[in-house]
C-alpha cells in the first residue's frame, strides 16, 4: 500500500491516520521546542565565544524547526501554534523526558553551574537520533511533513558536525574531560530510550506509512551511529528512567522549563505580543 | 552594539617618545582619508585609545547579552523566541568579531583575550553603563532593541569612516546588523504601545527607568563631567566625528518624536527643543551615579559579573581540554 496524503483536509478524513500524524507532529515538535529551551537557557555561559556563537544558533535553527511542527498541526486543526507551544500541560507534552532534564546545578539567572558535558552529551545523542527520524519522515505519506523534513535535512548535517566533533574532542582529551563525559555517557544510557521511542500509536504510524521504520529499527541505527563514536560504550541496555515521555511522562523539570518559557505568555493569554 | 563609555577615571598616558617622521607621516595618511592596518606603525596613544575603545566595545556586547538573555527563554510567542535568540546570538558575534579586532592590537603588549576576561572580571576592564541596568519585564526586551540598540546606531554610524582600518570594517557589518535589531526591537514596543492597560503600562515603565542609562550611553558631554574624556583623541585621529553632546543630541531628534507620536513621555518634564538654539534641553542624569555604574557599582553590575565568572571558571576544564593535543575528526 502507498499513499500520499497531500493535505491537512484530506488527513482528517481518517481518524486512525490522523490520530498517529498528531502524535508523531507532537513528538517532533515538543523535543525540537523542549532542546531548544535548554539550549537558550545556555546563552552566554558556553565555554568560549566562538562557542555561544555557534550554539546559539543551533538553537535558533531548532526553534525554527519546532515552530514549522506546530504550524503543521495548527493547519491540522490542533489549535494556535502559540498555545501549542506555551500552553500545553507537561501530561500533554510528546518531548523525550531526557531532553527536558535541567542543564545541571542552579538556574539560568542565578549561579548557573551548567555542565558543559551533559551539553555535549545531550545534543550529541539528540542530533543523531534526529537524523535517524528526520530520514524516516522525509519520504512520509503526509506530505507536508515530508517537505519540512526535506528542509531540516538540509540544516542538520552542520548541527550534527559540531556536537560529534565535541564528542569526540572532549572523549580524547584530558582525564577530566573524558571522565566527565563517560558520566554523562552513562547517566544518558539509563535515561535516553524513550526518545528513540514512538509512543502509544508508534504501530499506526508505521502502518499508515507516516514514517519509514518502526522504534526497533530507530533504535538499531541510532546505535549503529553512536557505536562509531563513543570511545567506551555503556554495557548495560539502554533505559526510561523517567519513563516515557512519548506517551505524556515527565519529570518536574519539564514543569520548571514550562514555568519559565511560557511566563510571559501566561501573563496575559489574551494579549498580543 | 556599543559604544565607548569614558570612565572618568584615567587621564590618557602622554604622548611617548615618537619618531616625529612616522608621526607625520601617519597622520598625513589618516588626513587623506586612508586606512590604518593591523601591522602598520602607529603612535602608542592611538593604539591604545583603540585598544581601549575595542574591548571595551567587544565586552560589552558580551554582557550585553546578559541582559537580553534574561528573556530570551520567555519570549511570548515562537516568534519572539525566534526573533530575540537570533538578535543575541548576533551580539555575541559581534562581541567575538570585536575581540579579534582588539587582540590583534595588543599583540605587541603580548595581551590576549584570557587578559580582557580576567580585567573584566577584576573590574579593569569596564563594560558599557546600560548593560549594568535591570531588566524586569518584556518591554524592556523591546526597550533594548528600540532605544539602546537605536543609540548604539547613532554612535557607531559615526564611526563607520574610522581610521582604523580592522574596526571600521567590522562596523560596516555590526551596523547593518543592528538595524534589525532596532526593528525587532521597535516591532515588540509597537506590539506593547497597541495593546492593552497592563502592555501599556509595562512600556511606560520601562521607558522611565531606561531614560537616564539612554542619556548617558553617550558619556559626558566634557571632561568636567567625569574628570577626563577620550573624545578629543578620538576626534583627531579620525576615529569618530562628533562629540558625545553632539550624538546625544541627534539621539534626541530622532527618538524623541517616535517616543511622543507613541503617547509615551519621558520622566523630564523640562525637555524641550529651542528652536532658537537648535538644540534639546534636558535634564542632566545623575552623573555622578553614572561613574557608580561604570565602576561596577550599578543595580546589576554584580549579578552580571558574577554570571559571567561562574561561566569562565566553571568551563574552565572544557579550555583546558580544548588546549591538550588535538584528534583527527
Amino acid at each position: 500500500m502507498s499513499k500520499i496524503v497531500e493535505t491537512a483536509e484530506i488527513a482528517r478524513q481518517d481518524p486512525s491516520y490522523y490520530q498517529a500524524l498528531r502524535e508523531l507532529l507532537f513528538q517532533l515538535a515538543d523535543d525540537d521546542f523542549i532542546i531548544s529551551f535548554r539550549g537558550s537557557e545556555w546563552l552566554g555561559l558556553a565555554p568560549h565565544i566562538e562557542e555561544d556563537v555557534a550554539y546559539s544558533s543551533i538553537t535558533q535553527n531548532t526553534m525554527g524547526h519546532a515552530v514549522m511542527y506546530y504550524n503543521l498541526l495548527e493547519e491540522l486543526g490542533e489549535g494556535d501554534a502559540n498555545f501549542l507551544a506555551h500552553d500545553r500541560g507537561a501530561s500533554d507534552r510528546r518531548n523525550g523526558a531526557y531532553l527536558e532534564k535541567r542543564n545541571g546545578e542552579g538556574k539560568y539567572l542565578e549561579e548557573p553551574y551548567f555542565d558543559w558535558a551533559l551539553a555535549v552529551v545531550r545534543n550529541y545523542f539528540y542530533e543523531s537520533f534526529k537524523k535517524v527520524k528526520l530520514e524516516a519522515i522525509s519520504t512520509s505519506s503526509y506530505k507536508p511533513l515530508a517537505n519540512v523534513a526535506k528542509k531540516v535535512l538540509m540544516e542538520h548535517p552542520y548541527h550534527f558536525a559540531h556536537w560529534k566533533l565535541w564528542i569526540k574532542q572532549l572523549q580524547t582529551s584530558s582525564e577530566e574531560a573524558k571522565k566527565r563525559i563517560q558520566n554523562r555517557i552513562e547517566e544518558a544510557w539509563e535515561e535516553f530510550l524513550d526518545v528513540l521511542e514512538l509512543g502509544n500509536y508508534g504501530n499506526e504510524m508505521v502502518q499508515h506509512q507516516l514514517i519509514a521504520i518502526d522504534e526497533e529499527t530507530i533504535k538499531g541505527n541510532w546505535l549503529e551511529e553512536v557505536k562509531t563514536v563513543l570511545v567506551a560504550m555503556p554495557e548495560g541496555p539502554l533505559g526510561k528512567k523517567y519513563g516515557s515521555g512519548r506517551n505524556g511522562e515527565h519529570t518536574s523539570d519539564l514543569d520548571q522549563a514550562l514555568g519559565t518559557l511560557a511566563e510571559v505568555f501566561q501573563s496575559d493569554k489574551t494579549a498580543i505580543w | 552594539m556599543y559604544n565607548y563609555v569614558e570612565d572618568g577615571d584615567s587621564k590618557t598616558s602622554a604622548y611617548m617618545e615618537q619618531d616625529q617622521e612616522k608621526y607625520e607621516a601617519f597622520m598625513t595618511r589618516i588626513e587623506a582619508g586612508e586606512k590604518i592596518e593591523a601591522d602598520d606603525w602607529m603612535p602608542a596613544d592611538y593604539r591604545q585609545a583603540l585598544i581601549k575603545l575595542i574591548s571595551m566595545h567587544g565586552i560589552s556586547e558580551i554582557m550585553g547579552a546578559l541582559p537580553e538573555k534574561e528573556w530570551v527563554p520567555k519570549a511570548p510567542t515562537l516568534k519572539r523566541k525566534l526573533g530575540i535568540m537570533a538578535k543575541v546570538q548576533d551580539e555575541m558575534g559581534h562581541g567575538q568579531l570585536l575581540l579579534r579586532v582588539a587582540e590583534d592590537l595588543m599583540k605587541p603588549y603580548g595581551k590576549t583575550r584570557e587578559d580582557l576576561m580576567e580585567d573584566l572580571l577584576n573590574g579593569d576592564l569596564k563594560f558599557h553603563n546600560v548593560f549594568h541596568m535591570p531588566t524586569k519585564t518584556w518591554a524592556d526586551a523591546g526597550m533594548v532593541g528600540w532605544l539602546v540598540d537605536g543609540a548604539a546606531i547613532i554612535s557607531q554610524t559615526n564611526m563607520l569612516d574610522a581610521s582604523y582600518g580592522p574596526y571600521q570594517r567590522a562596523l560596516q557589518r555590526i551596523c547593518q546588523e543592528e538595524v534589525f535589531h532596532a526593528q525587532h526591537g521597535e516591532s515588540i514596543i509597537m506590539a506593547l504601545a497597541e495593546g492593552n492597560d497592563y502592555q501599556r503600562e509595562i512600556l511606560q515603565e520601562s521607558l522611565n527607568r531606561w531614560w537616564p542609562a539612554l542619556l548617558m550611553f553617550f558619556g559626558p558631554s566634557s571632561a568636567e563631567t567625569t574628570g577626563s574624556s577620550k573624545q578629543d583623541i578620538m576626534i583627531n585621529y579620525k576615529i569618530r566625528k562628533s562629540t558625545n553632546e553632539e550624538l546625544r543630541q541627534a539621539f534626541l531628534s530622532k527618538y524623541l518624536p517616535r517616543v511622543f507620536s507613541l503617547g509615551l513621555t519621558v520622566p523630564d518634564e523640562t525637555v524641550r527643543y529651542d528652536e532658537k538654539e537648535e538644540k534639546w534641553i534636558y535634564k542632566q542624569p545623575d552623573w555622578e551615579e553614572f561613574k557608580q555604574i561604570i565602576r561596577n557599582k550599578g543595580p546589576r553590575s554584580k549579578e552580571r559579573l558574577r554570571v559571567r565568572e561562574i561561566a569562565y571558571e566553571n568551563n574552565r576544564w572544557v579550555r583546558q581540554a580544548l588546549a591538550t593535543d588535538p584528534v583527527s575528526v
